[in-house]
């Protein structure tokens, strides 16, 4: 669609394997955002989720790739195409990304004042409308007493704070769209309640699309408009929060969350899926879930199941899901 | 004076386990980080006793306390009735092997150079468990089947398996010397969701078959509620709430529970329920703020909380310290 601020098709990315031939991490990945939407890209660790997000931002580490014949639109532009300095200029100013870890991300002999400037600077503006936009930002981002935060070094801020720097320095030139990779992760509860209370002001009044990455299907509750759930490098399933949390038909996204412990369940067994995630290079044929699935059937093996739409906002790639569906 | 419980099959008094802060070149000390500053629990035979709370609260060190893994500053911890805070290595020898523990992270806790045999028995052999080689080896193959895992698998190494595997070969190893009480410290927490519940079912046919009461030390409230039979609530070094497990998260006492409960994301598609309820951030242990702990970030606080020392209000079902909930204790007597 025209309208979607991010359009990724057919995303594959690779790297080295053992002998000749390349492994895949991330396959055939498709997924749009419109502007102002925050789409949670859900899945358990080394399922391609983190490595997506890199690709979007073209920053892949070497020796990974992205393989040819994808492409990558946002706000119109090539991505994939566009020259490096090109790249330079998008990221930071009309697209921005939050990581898990903000200790390994904030320089630790800069105060984080002067990193929030330097960021600003290197989009055109003046050390004092620097200065000022920081002040802004830190306000906005709900910092206390934001001037003499400014000058403080990263060791001296809680985690939570430093969340909520990197999160002003991802916001500072107001771009379109904010990729978040585990942003509350590593925080604290309390901590973690305050961090998803500001990405959800930030979106609701700035119009930012927001590319969450999670594995936390609370925190999607929380976030998200629209979900997307990986396994083994690919989409499995996509629809609205609603749809997900509430009707998922995936047996992927059913397993996951019914492993969640819950209240309900105190006293019962939760419901385990069976086996453990395959590792990228070892994905089974067909549909990659069918050794874990308990209601796989002749074709799971053998044929790579196609999205089926369940709504005009759902789809499952199932092969029961498809017979369901069909007339 | 201490009153001990005659039924208890772990019981903490006092607990205060400070670490020395040194500074300059004759590395002076010039104050501590009261990291446990007066802890009391009471775990029972068979329960599951969870004790919650966030990063640097101090949960972490009253399970190292308990299995001397580092020393107390003071306090009193007994086991079956006998206090082996202040026991020498060898005295503790006999109790640390009725106290086993299973941590966050199965990579770092299982000696890459040994194999999952290794690993396993390891126990065994300290406590000159099984007569020989070979029968400590059945003993390792029997314990890997009580987890679940492949017995002919105990020549490979611990990097061969998967994170979920690790933590079994964890809980096989830590279950090797027979313990009655085993702590699990954030066991689960760096685990993915699916495997998170295959650990947990695990932990609880255990609990079952081998009568094992586990102190379950985690910051995951969503696991505490699933699993937990009573909870123990930790704020900067000191215990702020105890209860049963579901008394607690339908009408917590403590303001800090509250926050804590509010800050748990929904499931439910219905509703967004998180709301940032403590203000602000942890202080550091090192200066804990005087008074209640918490009235830094506490929204109901009182004048007098920045002053006094909270007081220990005991209910038929558990315990806050908490002015407010001393008055909720006062007031229907009062009325009366």
């Amino acid at each position: 669609m025209s309208s979607d601020l991010l359009a990724v098709e057919g995303l594959s990315v690779s790297f080295p394997g053992a002998g000749e031939e390349r492994v895949r991490v991330v396959d055939r990945v498709t997924f749009s955002i419109a502007a102002g939407e925050t789409l949670a890209l859900v899945g358990e660790s080394g399922c391609g989720k983190s490595m997506t997000a890199l690709a979007v931002m073209r920053l892949i580490p070497k020796p990974g790739r992205i393989e040819p014949g994808c492409r990558i639109t946002f706000e119109g532009r090539d991505l994939l195409s566009a020259p490096v300095p090109e790249m330079r200029a998008i990221r930071g100013a009309r697209m921005a990304m939050i990581f898990q870890e903000p200790m390994t991300s904030l320089n630790p002999v800069v105060t984080v004042g002067a990193q929030v400037m330097e960021a600003i600077e290197l989009h055109g503006l003046s050390a004092r409308e620097a200065r000022k936009r920081a002040l802004e930002l830190f306000a906005q981002v709900g910092i206390p007493d934001p001037a003499s935060r400014l000058a403080a070094y990263p060791h001296q801020l809680s985690g939570g704070l430093k969340q909520r720097v990197m999160i002003a320095m991802a916001v500072a030139m107001r771009p379109r769209l904010v990729i978040a990779d585990e942003p509350t992760t590593a925080l604290d509860a309390t901590i973690r309640a305050q961090i998803l209370e500001l990405l959800r002001e930030l979106a609701a009044n700035t119009g930012t699309a927001v590319l969450l990455i999670t594995h936390d299907f609370g925190v999607v509750n929380e976030v998200a408009d629209r979900v997307a759930v990986m396994y083994a490098g690919r989409i499995v399933e996509q629809g609205t929060r609603r749809e997900l949390l509430g009707r998922p038909r995936h047996p992927y996204t059913q397993g996951l969350l019914r492993s969640i412990p819950r209240p309900e369940a105190r006293g019962s067994r939760l419901e385990e899926i069976a086996g453990t995630v395959p590792r990228p290079g070892h994905w089974p044929s067909g549909c990659r879930f069918h050794p874990r699935c308990g209601h796989a059937f002749a074709p799971c093996a053998v044929e790579d199941p196609a999205p089926t739409q369940v709504s005009a906002t759902q789809a499952a790639c199932c092969h029961l899901v498809a017979r369901e569906v069909a007339p | 004076m201490t009153v001990l419980s005659a039924e208890a099959l772990l019981e903490v008094r006092g607990l205060r386990t400070w670490f020395p802060i040194r500074k300059g070149v004759l590395q002076r000390v010039v104050g501590h980080v009261r990291a446990v500053d007066g802890v009391d629990l009471t775990v029972y035979p068979g329960e599951t006793l969870a004790l919650v709370g966030e990063s640097g609260c101090g949960k972490t060190t009253v399970g190292r306390s308990i299995l001397q893994l580092v020393e107390p500053t003071g306090g009193g911890i007994w086991f079956r009735g006998v206090n082996i805070a202040g026991l020498s290595p060898e005295a503790f020898r006999a109790y640390r092997r009725q106290i086993q523990i299973v941590m966050q992270d199965p990579g770092a806790a299982l000696d890459p150079r040994f194999s999952v045999r290794d690993c396993i028995a390891e126990g065994l052999d300290a406590f000159a468990i099984g007569a020989g080689e070979e029968e400590r080896t059945e003993r390792v193959a029997e314990l890997m089947q009580s987890v679940s895992l492949d017995p002919a698998t105990m020549w490979r190494y611990p990097h061969e398996f998967s994170g979920g595997q690790r933590q079994r070969i964890s809980i096989a190893r830590a279950l090797a010397v027979d313990p009655s009480l085993l702590i699990c410290d954030e066991a689960t927490s760096a685990l993915d969701v699916s495997i998170q519940a295959q650990i947990l079912n695990l932990l609880a046919d255990l609990q079952r078959k081998r009568n094992l009461t586990y102190l379950f030390i985690t910051h995951d409230l969503g696991t505490v509620r699933y699993f937990a039979t009573r909870v123990a609530v930790m704020y900067l070094g000191r215990i702020v709430e105890t209860g049963p497990t579901e008394r607690i998260f339908s009408s917590p006492r403590h303001p800090y529970t509250k926050a804590l409960l509010a800050s748990i994301p929904s499931l439910d598609p219905e509703r967004r329920s998180t709301r940032p309820v403590a203000l602000g951030d942890v202080p550091s242990p090192e200066r804990p703020p005087p008074g209640c702990h918490y009235h830094p970030r506490c929204a109901v606080r009182l004048e007098s909380c920045s002053r006094d020392d909270p007081p220990v209000v005991e209910f038929a079902d558990g315990m806050s310290r908490c002015i407010l909930s001393f008055q909720e204790r006062q007031a229907p007597t009062a009325a009366a």
